[in-house]
């Protein structure tokens, strides 16, 4: 950093954390107030919360996106950006490179993350890598760590991590994410429910669907209405109605 | 990287689809996509057009200037045409001279025009065996949503028709509207499977097996061709690309 | 700049103080600014400033290459400023020259100062900004641009960088240069400048100014970029919120 920024104090570095799904729903009761980065947030009084940062004892956005106040704290909920790994994401990576010892996956962040055999749920002799997993599989893991410099460490060895077969894999900007899980996972359980489709939603913006073609493509037709009127409300009720109308389910 | 890994992961889906008859964007198979057209876009050049296909966006500019003609067209002006695939339009354009791929759009569009005599280049001569004008075509690429070998060919005939020769600026008479003869305009296919399509989008031009491009001029024939790709295409996919071209082709036309 | 005599019968300031294109000294040209205009691009702006035409693009943060330019404790932020070969009455020959490495550089060196850099180790944050109609003031213009474009692709950032010349013309104090006035004037000053920390980040000159001189066009510099930077802001967040008018918005 230029040192001529040595009397200020940057707090927001720890503090650009994702906003879960959750908090982001709450913050929508209040007026969707759309921010910039260097707009003022808050004068005094409020804790600097994610999508922040601290100049002079005054809270600044970060970032383009929603100014959400929860509690003491005002963040953004950011409109857009590239996939940052987070410890506890669940993710779907494709595997790029293999070695005798680990698999690499390209988890859409800035750079591809080695799987280590340790982390898988087989055991894995020395050179056997590929005798499991190839170039091209996709894989639904969990990232276990990122450290300072941003290396990130994923594992596959959680309940529930495997590798994917068939399906389809459809991407969304991850800023879009959290609408597409929705409250407490309504939105998804409804693209679920009105599909019938097997779908996981990767933090990292991919989507893995699965189930009968036409089903796809109509989970897929969702996805993107979502996507493209992520910022707007009543999205869930809009879903259902183009969900229920193709389906002929609901009438 | 990670956007090619998505084109990767799309190929399956886009092949499956086209097997129940459906475009990822919902066109038939024989439909280009939407086409805009602004002239006189950029007021620095002597002729401009931006064009949007689709998501392709696509700038080409003229410049005119007086040199030299060429030794064996002593009569006759210069034709340069050159593409930019900067990286603002594509993560997988690079800065840097230009390669391969842009170096085959220009010679493309180029062929085009020149073939197609888009331009009376007899009527660019000043002084024979002297000067003549040199008639710079620039692509420049903003956009890159597949085929900017029909998007830059559409923007270099609507150009072409915008563009008045700066006679007086450089001394050589009154300005003149460059003699535009014909407008040869090409429509690109690609072959995904058995299936042929035309205008792909990025990510079906990234499946694709085999390209072909195909100029046409107004009286219907031919006046330029590019087959691309590492794939093949038989003798009657050939023929019917060559047919799509010249229906689609007019229909193209119309807009410049 | 400066020395270059006038050609016959052009008149950079009538006597009224009017300027060549009838602006007052202190009077920006048109400025319109649109994000988020690329659909490939992870973010991206268009702006107009009188005839400048600038298209600014981001990607990133990405692998940064080539390698060895990697930091393992930061992004890099390289700006590439190019100058399409229509832009200008002679024709460009394409491709980098000294000029455009040099504004490269400094407009890298602007927007790094505002981006969390810290926050994207070993990438690179690339900014293309493409000049398509030039008419002096395409630094400026180009850095304006693509402080937007690096908000609209989510690049944590402290603020947005606002940037324009001020400059003298017919022993006046004037602002943003037209291309004449480029061509004819006595000084150019153009600034980067972020109006709430009032920090300067971007600075050159060329010319001859009194200290005097500099320090008035210093001043209506940042004046006037506090008018680009509601411009800049106005342009996101309209990117996000239902258009009632649909128009852009200006500046005067």
């Amino acid at each position: 950093m230029p040192s001529g920024h040595a009397s200020r104090v940057f707090i927001g570095i720890t503090n650009l954390k994702r906003v879960n799904g959750m908090q982001r729903e709450s913050s929508r009761e209040t007026a969707r107030e759309i921010v910039v980065p260097g707009d003022l947030l808050s004068g005094s009084g409020m804790k600097a919360g994610p999508g922040t940062y601290v100049d002079g004892g005054s809270v600044y956005a970060a970032l383009l996106g929603i100014r959400s106040v929860r509690a003491n704290t005002v963040g953004v909920v950011p409109l857009a950006g590239q996939y940052v790994p987070m410890r506890g994401d669940t993710v779907i990576g494709k595997i790029v490179d293999m070695g005798a010892s680990n698999w690499l996956v390209d988890i859409n962040a800035a750079h591809p993350t080695p799987l280590h055999v340790n982390e898988v749920p087989w055991r894995v002799e020395f050179g056997e890598t590929g005798r499991f997993m190839t170039i091209g599989d996709l894989v639904l893991l969990k990232v276990i760590g990122v450290d300072e410099l941003a290396k990130v460490q994923v594992s596959m060895k959680e309940h529930g991590l495997r590798k994917l077969a068939g399906g389809m894999v459809a991407d969304v900007a991850p800023a879009k994410v959290p609408r597409i899980i929705g409250k407490n996972g309504s939105m998804i359980q409804v693209l679920k429910n009105l599909t019938g489709c097997r779908i996981y939603v990767g933090q990292n913006g991919r989507i893995w669907i699965d189930g009968d073609m036409d089903n796809i493509l109509l989970a897929v037709e969702a996805i993107k209405l979502i996507e493209d009127q992520a910022h707007s409300s009543g999205l869930t009720e809009k879903v259902k109605d183009l969900l229920e109308k193709r389906t002929g389910k609901g009438e | 990287m990670s956007k090619d890994v998505m084109a990767d992961l799309k190929r399956d889906h886009i092949a499956k689809m086209l097997s129940k008859g459906i475009r990822e964007d919902g066109r038939r198979f024989e439909e280009m996509r939407p086409i805009t057209i602004e002239k006189e876009y950029v007021r620095s050049a002597e002729g401009s057009a931006r064009v949007h296909l689709g998501n392709t966006d696509v700038i080409v500019g003229i410049k005119m200037m007086v040199g030299q003609p060429f030794a064996d067209t002593p009569n006759k002006g210069v034709l340069t045409t050159n593409a930019e695939l900067i990286p603002l339009a594509s993560e997988t354009f690079e800065s840097g001279p230009p390669g391969r791929e842009a170096i085959e759009i220009a010679r493309v569009v180029d062929r085009g025009i020149r073939e197609g005599q888009a331009v009376d280049m007899e009527k660019l001569c000043i002084e024979p065996e002297k000067e003549v004008w040199i008639m710079f075509v620039d692509i420049h690429a903003l956009d890159y949503d597949g085929n900017l070998f029909d998007a830059a060919n559409i923007a270099a005939v609507s150009a072409l028709k915008s563009t008045v020769v700066p006679a007086k600026r450089a001394d050589k008479g009154e300005d003149f509207p460059l003699p535009v003869a014909h407008e040869p305009i090409s429509v690109t296919a690609v072959k995904i499977g058995e299936h042929v399509l035309v205008d792909p989008t990025y990510d079906e031009q990234s499946v694709a097996e085999a390209r072909l491009t195909v100029a046409t001029n107004e009286n219907g024939n031919l006046c330029a061709m590019q087959k691309g790709g590492e794939g093949s295409l038989t003798a009657d996919e050939v023929l019917r690309i060559v047919d799509l071209s010249r229906t689609i082709g007019a229909e193209v036309r119309a807009k410049t | 700049m400066g020395g270059t005599p006038l050609p016959d019968g052009i008149k950079l300031m009538d006597e009224q103080g009017r300027r060549i294109d009838g602006r007052l000294p202190g009077e920006l040209r048109p400025l319109k600014i649109e994000a988020g205009v690329l659909r490939r691009a992870d973010g991206s702006a268009y702006l107009e400033m009188g005839h400048n035409k600038v298209m600014a693009a981001v990607y990133g943060p990405r692998e940064c290459h080539p390698r060895h330019m990697q930091d393992p404790t930061r992004a890099l932020v390289q700006c590439h400023y190019n100058m399409a070969s229509f832009s200008v009455d002679d024709r460009k020959r394409p491709g980098p020259d000294r000029r455009s490495q040099e504004i490269s550089k400094i407009i890298s060196e602007a927007l790094t100062h505002v981006v969390f850099t810290e926050y994207f180790p070993r990438t690179s944050i690339d900014v293309y900004i493409e000049v398509l109609q030039a008419n002096a003031g395409t630094r400026c213009a180009g850095l304006t641009a693509a402080s937007v474009a690096l908000a609209d692709a989510g690049i944590p950032m402290r603020d947005l960088v606002a940037s324009c010349a001020a400059g003298k013309v017919a022993n006046t104090m004037v602002l943003d240069l037209g291309k004449e006035e480029d061509n004819f004037g006595q000084a150019d000053i153009p600034l980067g400048y972020i109006p709430r920390t009032e920090e300067v980040v971007l600075l050159q000159m060329d010319g001859d100014l009194t200290a005097d001189e500099f320090r008035t066009g210093l001043g209506m510099a940042a004046d006037a970029c506090k008018k680009i930077y509601d411009v800049q802001r106005d342009a996101l967040r309209r990117r996000y919120v239902v258009a009632d008018d649909g128009g852009s918005e200006g500046v005067k």
